[in-house]
């Protein structure tokens, strides 16, 4: 019989774990079917990735998350081994920390990682391994000029830099196998290998359909948001949770502001309903609030178009304007249409403002539509 | 929705019926094709070869606006093979004999003639329906714009219900809305016959309840007037007063000419807006207001979530809350009221006027948010509705429904259908995304989507600027031809002014709910 003590209840999964596995020489409990990447969490322990992807096939491509486990040959990857009852796992071994450090120098060289010219900056998992790995020096010789493919920027929306790109293939997995627009595949082999569209076209000439899924998930900054370059680091930017101004669907977005400024837009992990996705417009299209068109003061009409007007003039000729039709043609004929777009709050008030000050039922919106 | 996002993912089959999801809302459409790559089985019944196509086992393209056709063809053999539900629709629904009958004047031969689909083809729809339990319903505005609307949705209704399939996890009929916020403005009472939580303003005792918390001695008892009809009554002079909040009516209702003639005709007309529009062109007053990202708020989703919004950065110039200015104008008339911000707004009086939404308050909205119903504060909300086949208001209601023609089909002198809707990259009329950076270098300009068929018949090239035409307009736009429009429909959006598809559509509405036929009118194209 199982020992209790471990059973432990999972909210994620609903299940009970009554398998035990050793992790670090505790014995800890985990979920059949999980892999070592994921069981390792339910003892507290991360152990580092960078190709791995939550809900897609794991690839295997990084190595990374490699740990040693008794009775294997050769080291194993966390993120694509399974847990079986009484594995004896370790992660935080000598070796299991050289074979780290030697995948992060090889990544290192494998094209220009030079943070200080580089948008993720600060928020790069290559530049966390090698900071956490004391990393000063490169160790093997750097890719030659040549062998890097140029950056495309001439897409609108977003930067692939591929002197940065480790040929993670997790852009892949997220185009393929989480949002299935089925834009992007590794493509070519060996030095050439490189992350290519059909026919290895830019962006905006394939299939690409711009939700940005590929940037949420680079672990480096080899695909950015162009409009957000130069505008703010990782470090300076603070993170405020809305909700997309744009469909019904109601994705949770991450506002990266500075200075009052949206810098980026970014999903919410692990959020309902959007578990982490957006669409074009809900990552890209949100400067529109800074547009120099904006309405910033009210109008009043004249003879030959509009005149600027205070708050309390214009305030006060509506609700004059409104008591004199109330008193001469009934509160009837006044009518209103509220904003699907705009909040809960302003359509309360609207309906309110009619119903209750005016005395009309006469509001609407555009639900019809 | 009856049901939520979170079960597209897991749902073992589907059915899209007048939904471009991967455009119109693509994040959720991610996830049906989520459920697709993991065994799902996808059915959809549209005009247009959608993208989704490519993930679906079945097209069924049907001829717009025979939905209540195909459906009772579909119904027909599911009666006829035994294959609905008998026990969920004795126990759970009424009016199944009613249904029946009517089904039974639909055998797949006659619905085949007026939807196009081959007989077999709706057969083995309906078995294939029938194979997967439960099946999950989801549409869009295929099917609510059209003088049918209400038919159409209750006719989706029908067929989830024959099927047993509402009231379960990935079951259930399920509209997704269209704006970020359709749900929450029906939910907060901008319709004209309910208050806040759909409580009816013919209600006595709602009546009596809202008056006591507004602090007013009487409230109108009268449905007021949906927004076509308060536009028709501009000209005839019966309204003398429109308050626009955020509508671009100038370029979204069908009709753009009359629509223009009607908001002429105000004789005094408020904008409260963000920008400029082709509709604050006709207002006395105009109101700048803040936007989404310059407001404490929330909005209320599709599948009924009330989320939270925030304040990011403060609105240009006097630009002022929505609520504010309202509240400014109500004490400007003689009423004070009390709350002073969205949360106090929502915490004070929505979450205490609506019952379903009792148990929602700000500082329970942290996270993800709550799917109302949500009646206690205790309560976690509700990601299925009627749960198990049990109906808030009792039985579900099987009703009886004839098909219908669109108000205006092909002759000869407009021998193709115009049907309209929405592309990727841009939002309605471009007030928004028209304004952020590379959204245009995406999509410049509108076009009219043609078959190659129709394209060779009249010798038009792709690319190339051709005229549309119907009895209201006509428009200069260009011609892209593609294989997603079967031949003799023409398919626009409503993103551009110039080329804009309300020069064309028709101001035909449905009898109940006044929703526009923005999928169906004639029209002719032609060389210019
Ligand atoms: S672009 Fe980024 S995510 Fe894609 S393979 Fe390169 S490093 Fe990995
Ligand atoms: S933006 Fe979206 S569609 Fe385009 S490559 Fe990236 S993940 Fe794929
Ligand atoms: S991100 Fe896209 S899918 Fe999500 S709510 Fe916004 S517009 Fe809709
Ligand atoms: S994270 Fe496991 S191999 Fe990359």
């Amino acid at each position: 019989m199982a020992d209790l003590s471990y059973v432990i209840y999972d909210f994620q999964g609903g299940e009970i774990m009554n398998e035990t596995f050793v992790l670090d020489g505790k014995e800890t409990p985990f979920r059949p079917g999980q892999t070592i990447l994921e069981a390792a969490k339910n003892g507290g322990v991360v152990i580092p990735s960078l190709c791995y992807l939550k809900g897609s096939t794991p690839t295997g491509a990084c190595r990374i998350c490699c740990v040693e486990v008794k009775g294997a040959r050769s080291l194993m990857a966390a993120c694509s081994t399974p847990v079986t009852p009484g594995m004896e796992v370790m992660t935080d071994s000598e070796l299991v920390h050289k074979a780290r450090k030697m995948n992060v120098e090889f990544l290192l060289a494998s094209g220009r990682h030079n943070c200080l010219t580089c948008e993720a900056n600060g928020n790069c998992r290559l530049q966390d391994l090698a900071y956490f790995y004391k990393i000063t020096e490169l160790k093997f010789p750097e890719k030659p000029d040549e062998d890097i493919y140029p950056t495309e920027d001439i897409n609108p929306l977003i930067v692939r830099d591929f002197s940065r790109c480790i040929l993670c293939g997790r852009c892949v997995q997220a185009c393929n196998e989480v949002v299935v627009n089925r834009a992007i595949s590794q493509g070519y082999r060996g030095v050439t290998s490189k992350i290519v569209t059909g026919g290895d076209l830019p962006y905006h000439e394939s299939e690409c359909v711009f939700c940005g899924q590929c940037v949420e998930v680079c672990p480096t900054g080899a695909l950015t948001e162009k409009k957000a370059q130069g505008l703010g680091r990782h470090w300076e930017t603070e993170k405020i949770r809305t909700t997309c101004p744009y469909c019904g669907v109601g994705c949770q977005q991450w506002l990266h502001v500075k200075d009052g400024k949206i810098v980026k837009v970014t999903a919410v992990e692990d959020a309902q309903p959007n578990q982490g996705r957006l669409c074009v417009k809900g990552r890209f299209a949100y400067e529109f609030i800074y547009s120099e068109d904006r309405l910033k003061t009210p109008l009043i009409r004249e003879k030959n178009g509009f005149r600027e007007a205070s708050w309390d003039e214009a305030l006060d000729l509506v609700a004059s304007k409104f008591k004199e039709i109330i008193q001469k043609d009934g509160p009837d004929a006044i009518a209103g249409v509220s904003c699907a777009r705009s909040i809960n709050e302003d359509s309360y008030q609207m309906q309110k403002l009619f119903r209750a000050v005016i005395g009309t039922n006469n509001i609407d919106h555009c639900a019809r539509t | 929705m009856t049901n939520s996002f979170a079960d597209f993912m897991k749902a073992k089959m589907i059915m899209m019926v007048g939904t471009n999801m991967s455009e119109a809302h693509p994040v959720a459409a991610t996830f049906v094709k989520d459920a697709v790559l993991a065994g799902a089985k996808l059915i959809i019944v549209d005009p247009r070869r959608t993208e989704m196509v490519d993930f679906a086992e079945l097209h069924v393209q049907l001829k717009v606006g025979s939905d209540v056709a195909l459906i009772n063809g579909i119904m027909n053999v599911l009666i006829n093979e035994n294959l609905y539900d008998k026990e969920y629709v004795d126990t759970c629904t009424v009016g199944f004999e009613e249904l029946k009958a009517k089904a039974m004047e639909y055998p797949p031969e006659r619905a085949a003639e007026i939807s196009g689909v081959p007989a077999d083809m709706i057969r083995d729809l309906a078995r294939r329906l029938a194979s997967t339990k439960p099946a999950m319903l989801m549409y869009t505005l295929g099917i609510t714009e059209h003088i049918c609307a209400v038919n159409n949705v209750m006719s989706c209704a029908n067929l989830q219900m024959l099927l047993g399939n509402v009231g379960f996890e990935c079951g259930g009929v399920n509209p997704l809305r269209g704006q970020n916020n359709v749900q929450g403005a029906c939910d907060m009472g901008a319709l004209p016959n309910v208050f806040p939580g759909y409580q009816r303003v013919d209600n006595a005792d709602a009546r009596a309840k809202f008056a006591k918390a507004w602090n007013v001695e009487s409230l109108p008892d009268k449905p007021g007037m949906m927004m076509p009809t308060m536009l028709e009554n501009l000209p005839t002079g019966k309204v003398k007063a429109l308050y626009v909040f955020g509508e671009n009516l100038a370029n979204t209702e069908p009709d753009i000419r009359h629509v223009e003639h009607c908001l002429e005709s105000a004789e005094f007309m408020v904008c409260q807006d963000i920008f400029p529009t082709e509709t604050t062109r006709f207002a006395d007053v105009i109101l700048p207001a803040a936007a989404w990202s310059e407001n404490d708020g929330t909005f209320s989703s599709s599948e009924r979530r009330v989320n939270r919004v925030r304040t990011a950065s403060l609105a240009p110039g006097q630009a002022k809350p929505n609520w504010w200015i309202f509240k400014e104008i109500a004490k400007r008339m003689g009423h004070d009221w009390a709350s002073n911000s969205a949360q106090e707004i929502w915490d004070n009086e929505v979450s205490v006027l609506a019952p379903s939404m009792a148990g929602i308050k700000y500082r329970r909205l942290e996270n993800d948010g709550i799917q109302w119903p949500a009646p206690t504060e205790d309560h976690d909300g509700t990601p299925t509705l009627h749960k198990d086949g049990k109906f808030t208001c009792g039985l579900g209601v099987l009703k009886a429904i004839d098909w219908i023609p669109p108000a205006e089909v092909p002759d000869q002198e407009y021998p193709m259908v115009l049907s309209t809707g929405r592309r990727l990259y841009h939002y309605h009329t471009r007030t928004q995304t028209g304004r952020c950076e590379g959204i245009n270098v995406l999509l410049s300009e509108e076009t009219a989507d043609i078959s190659a068929a129709d394209a060779r018949k009249k010798g038009i090239a792709d690319g190339e600027m051709i005229k549309v035409k119907s009895r209201r307009g006509e428009v200069k736009v260009r011609a892209r031809v593609t294989r997603e429009v079967p031949e003799g429909l023409v398919w626009m959006a409503f993103h551009f002014r110039e080329g804009n598809a309300n020069w064309l559509t028709n101001p035909a509405y449905d009898p109940i709910t006044q929703t526009a036929e923005y999928k169906a009118c004639a029209v002719r194209i032609d060389k210019i």
